[in-house]
């Protein structure tokens, strides 16, 4: 039996009739179009389903729609604003820190969260943000050059986005 | 501006580059960063079905009867197929044509697809495959090399000749007697090299989609999306397979999520998908769960691995006697070529007068191995960098200067056929030691050598580094270096077309189009076509429109595997890009009174390079030729050349335009009381000939160096009772931000003169030094040899703490020697290079 939910995602408030059991990866990607979360294990391995529940990161694939109606959800698609996009996506895309892009989009809600509790992170804040976000194609070395470098944008814009 | 079809053209050196060489965005990658790129399972049709695989439960059974009707009754089932529904075999190779769709009488791992169901949503699906019901004969499992080989009587593949024996070769190249008689020294080592899984973060998908025709013939057409990494090869397959001609087939490769050789192959789930939408006339989804990805497989094979070297007093290679056990699995995949590929490139890293190469392919009950990064090359390059680098500590030689001293050189013919052109493996080397601190790492002189050349000063550094005296940490440096082919001289299938090719249409309004059929699995290939005909035709590559991966719409080119996709497309794309420029240059000579010889193309403008301010736009050329000629298109190719390897049967592996030549110093830490071990740092050169673009090659050098890592320090698909034991990414380990190591990237650029503006190959050379550079660097760190992968804590420590004589120099676990059937199952070929210097070093 479905059951009517609100979500709050990407600053836009969505009504939806949902399966209970179905997870919220589910849901973002078939109810709501959002493919830009992805899956890579659909059992909370691999951090490719990531997204942002009230600014933290959270995996999409083993949390219950449900649980998450009075929360603010970001996804890939609401890093962007107006068409402008995050620093950090910038810098990911100028350094090569995504290769086939298909862990890019956690990764990037990871260090998105990242950034916002450390605005300078060190490269050991980095390794420990990222640690259940595997990716198989960079060797993360881009991954970390592309989040220093937004960090320097950030702070040169004075943390204004 | 006339440039022969098919050749490859090497680096114009009286020009510089605007676009080559620069360290540009890919072109999708913002895309990418704000997820928009669509993968295979980010396609939802209207109408859409969803579909899954039901697989066997046994590693080797006979299936005895499926009972579908149940899971037919189901609401919201709409087909359910077995294998009887799609009776042709298939395969990647023409010789190994050993698959069904779905399973014919027999399973042979867990994991083989038994019957598919194609249902309204995956929960219907889910309750569907619990209502098959298959009655099954188990049949004795054989899980190993050792098991296939002693159990002849049970047959797993038709395609084995002898027992379970897929492919046996046996070659000798020179005179092998005669080179180890000249030898001082002689030493023979087994190794083993575990099998273990690409594990691309993007699982398999596809989605299919039947659009039925009363009028024809065939009844209709069929599209595949599919995560693949060769549309060219499914293509023909999925053709073969659901009895259409290739007109009614068409396979588009999305994004896809990464591949690593393990989308290369033609899979059931492809098949399946196709064949359920034809059977209800709504698209049908198939996407893999992690579990399956593993048991799809195709990756590295596990491989024993038997060497003897013989070698002058000071290290000079006089013969090698090679020979390799692959383990893979149930059925036949790329495995012929991988056998091959165990033996081929020894030749083509260090200089060998003779050569004896004896392989052997298992079927065993297991999923099917493949091609993994670095494919059938990867185990061998561990086996002889560990094997060359106890054979330097017996002699007392610098493991660095014995590789210096066997070097193969430049534009030369290996003993088994190969045309070698550039190579710069000596620079890589001498690169990474100069940062590494190789030399100062080693600082002390060996004791005891006898050796007609003075060695460096050089000892293992476990005698003179470690913290202090009480510290239980022990640092070490190891050293290796490999080779890599530029794409596969031969194709899959035996044709004299082209491998490669290139469609560009101009617009009238500046815009570009490119076409090639080369598939981006995130290596960035769809990117070095814009960068290649920007350069070529000045126009900046935002002004590109790039069609790729589609087998209706794109000109052919074989697929992303083999490392082909820069060398061959990009030569493709030079010669396309090249005759449209020549009509532009004709138009645009006549309009400025300048002769052809004296136009260059660049900023979107075609001027006079002897007086830039003599120009016309780019956009008035391109309407002053199309109004000359008409619709502005033009196509090119590339084919590699015929005379680069030897006239003996087998020489189609291993030959390539080129080759690319890497380098790795692992610097670890080992901990003698827990055995624990931490690689520190990895130093990784490598000769790429010309960077298209330096920020994309750093990235598959820092790519390839991880998943070595990975290989040599945590990762493998082991089994017990024959299933898979850890098919998830949590319990096979591969390496997360927190384990993976500082990389150090150096490219070394001295352009190949037929590589497309000099280009040699990246994604997979760089990933082979890395494993026997760490196992190197154990040794000397604590002096212990793990002569298998991948080298773990327990192992290390077991190594350390063995009481045996000589047994921590000797330590191998898992890797006795087997009894192989003697005499070899196969004939011998012998073979003797005709002419070493075959090659003319002006044929450019």
């Amino acid at each position: 039996m479905r059951e009517l939910i609100t979500l709050h995602v990407n600053r836009e408030f969505h009504e939806l009739a949902v399966l209970p059991h179905h997870t919220l990866l589910e849901v973002l990607r078939e109810d709501l179009g959002l493919i830009g979360t992805k899956h890579g294990c659909e059992l909370g391995e691999c951090g490719a389903c990531t997204v942002l529940i009230d600014g933290v990161p959270v995996l999409s694939c083993l949390t219950l729609p449900l649980e998450v109606q009075n929360s603010e959800i970001t996804t890939i698609e609401g890093l962007e604003e107006n068409g402008k996009l995050h620093p950090l996506q910038e810098t990911f895309a100028e350094l090569g820190a995504a290769q086939c892009g298909y862990c890019t989009p956690g990764i990037l809600l990871a260090g998105v969260a990242l950034l916002q509790e450390h605005p300078q992170p060190s490269l050991e804040q980095m390794k420990e943000a990222l640690s259940g976000n595997l990716c198989r194609c960079t060797g993360y070395t881009k991954i970390y050059e592309a989040i220093d470098a937004a960090a320097e944008r950030l702070h040169a814009a004075g943390g204004v986005v | 501006m006339t440039i022969k079809e098919h050749a490859g053209i090497g680096r114009d050196t009286s020009r510089s580059y605007k676009y080559i060489g620069a360290s540009l965005p890919k072109v999708d990658a913002y895309a990418k960063v704000t997820g928009r790129a669509f993968y295979a399972d980010d396609i939802m049709l209207p109408r859409m079905l969803y579909g899954r695989l039901l697989r066997s439960p046994h590693p080797h059974a006979r299936i005895i009867e499926i009972d579908t009707h149940h899971a037919l009754e189901l609401p919201g089932v709409l087909a359910v197929i077995t294998g009887e529904d799609l009776p042709q075999r298939f395969g990647i190779l023409p010789s190994s044509q050993d698959e069904y769709a779905l399973a014919i009488d027999k399973v042979r791992y867990v994991g083989d697809p038994v019957a598919a169901v194609a249902a309204v949503d995956p929960d219907v699906l889910d309750e569907a495959i619990k209502l098959i019901h298959v009655e099954y004969e188990i049949l004795p499992a054989l899980m190993t090399i050792d098991e296939a080989l002693e159990h002849p009587e049970v047959k797993i593949n038709d395609e084995a000749r002898i027992g379970n024996i897929h492919k046996a070769v046996s070659y000798e190249f020179g005179d092998i007697e005669g080179g180890f008689a000249d030898a001082d020294y002689i030493r023979e080592d087994w190794f083993f090299y575990e099998g273990n899984n690409h594990a691309p973060m993007e699982e398999h998908a596809c989605v299919a989609s039947w659009e039925p025709n009363p009028h024809d013939p065939f009844g209709g057409k069929i599209t595949l999306w599919s995560s693949t990494q060769t549309p060219h090869y499914v293509h023909r397959e999925l053709s073969k397979v659901m009895g259409l001609p290739q007109s009614h087939v068409r396979v588009i490769a999305p994004h896809v999520g990464g591949g690593f050789g393990g989308k290369s192959d033609p899979f059931s789930h492809e098949m399946c998908a196709a064949e359920l939408s034809r059977r209800t006339g709504r698209p049908v989804k198939i996407t893999c769960t992690r579990e399956e990805v593993f048991l799809t497989h195709r990756g590295r094979h596990p491989v024993k691995m038997w060497i003897k070297t013989g070698v002058k007093k000071d290290g000079t290679l006089t013969a090698m006697y090679f020979r390799s056990f692959l383990d893979g699995g149930a059925y036949g995949s790329y495995g012929i070529a991988t056998t091959y590929y165990t033996g081929a490139l020894q030749t083509v890293t260090y200089s060998l007068p003779c050569y004896k190469f004896e392989g052997m392919r298992l079927f065993t009950n297991k999923p099917p191995c493949g091609p993994k990064r670095g494919h059938g090359t990867t185990q061998p390059r561990y086996a002889v960098e560990v094997h060359l680098d106890k054979i330097a500590h017996d002699l007392a030689i610098d493991p660095l200067e014995l590789r210096r001293r066997n070097l193969i050189e430049k534009d030369t013919r290996t003993v088994n056929g190969l045309r070698v052109t550039s190579c710069a493996l000596g620079e890589c080397l001498e690169a990474v030691a100069e940062r590494s601190g190789w030399n100062e790492f080693h600082t002390d002189s060996l004791v005891g050598a006898d050796l007609s050349r003075p060695s460096p000063m050089y000892r293992p550094s476990e005698q003179v580094i470690g913290i202090t005296s009480e510290s239980s940490i022990k640092r070490g440096l190891g050293i290796a270096a490999s080779s890599y082919i530029c794409g596969a001289g031969k194709p899959i299938y035996w044709n004299d077309l082209p491998h490669s090719a290139v469609q560009i249409r101009l617009d009238r309004g500046g815009g570009i189009t490119v076409y090639c059929g080369s598939t981006d699995i995130g290596q960035g290939s769809t990117s070095i076509l814009a960068y290649i005909v920007a350069e070529e035709l000045g126009v900046p590559p935002e002004h590109i429109h790039l069609e790729t991966a589609d087998t209706t719409l794109t000109p052919v080119d074989l697929g992303s595997y083999s490392s082909r996709v820069t060398f061959m497309a990009g030569n493709a794309a030079i010669a396309a890009a090249r005759k449209l420029k020549g009509q532009l240059f004709e138009l645009a000579s006549e309009q400025l009174q300048v002769p052809v010889e004296n136009l260059e193309a660049a900023e979107c403008l075609i001027y006079d390079a002897n007086d830039p301010g003599v120009a016309l736009s780019y956009v008035k050329v391109v309407q002053l030729t199309e109004a000359r000629y008409g619709a502005l298109v033009a196509a090119g190719s590339y084919a590699p050349p015929e005379d680069i390897h030897g006239d003996y049967k087998g020489a189609g592996v291993g030959p390539s335009p080129a080759y690319s030549y890497s380098a790795c110093v692992a610097k670890v830490a080992v901990d003698i009381e827990t055995g624990e071990m931490v690689v520190e740092k990895l130093w990784l050169a490598h000769d790429v000939g010309q960077s298209i673009n330096p920020l994309l090659v750093a990235g598959q050098v820092e790519g390839g160096a991880y998943m070595g890592f990975g290989e040599a320090t945590m990762e493998q698909q082991v089994f017990r009772k024959g299933r898979h034991k850890i098919p998830s990414l949590l319990d096979y380990k591969l390496p997360t931000t927190l384990d993976t190591p500082e990389i150090e990237t150096i490219l070394i650029e001295i352009p190949d003169r037929e590589g497309p503006f000099g280009a040699k190959e990246a994604g997979q050379g760089p990933l082979n030094p890395v494993i026997p550079a760490i196992a190197n660097a154990v040794f000397d760190a604590v002096g212990v040899r793990i002569d298998e992968t991948p080298i773990t804590s327990d192992k290390v420590l077991k190594a350390l703490r063995s009481e045996l004589p000589g047994a921590r120099s000797a330590q191998r676990p898992r890797v006795e020697p087997i009894d192989s059937p003697s005499p070899w199952p196969t004939r011998l070929i012998t073979w003797q290079p005709a002419d070493i210097s075959l090659i003319a070093k002006d044929s450019v």
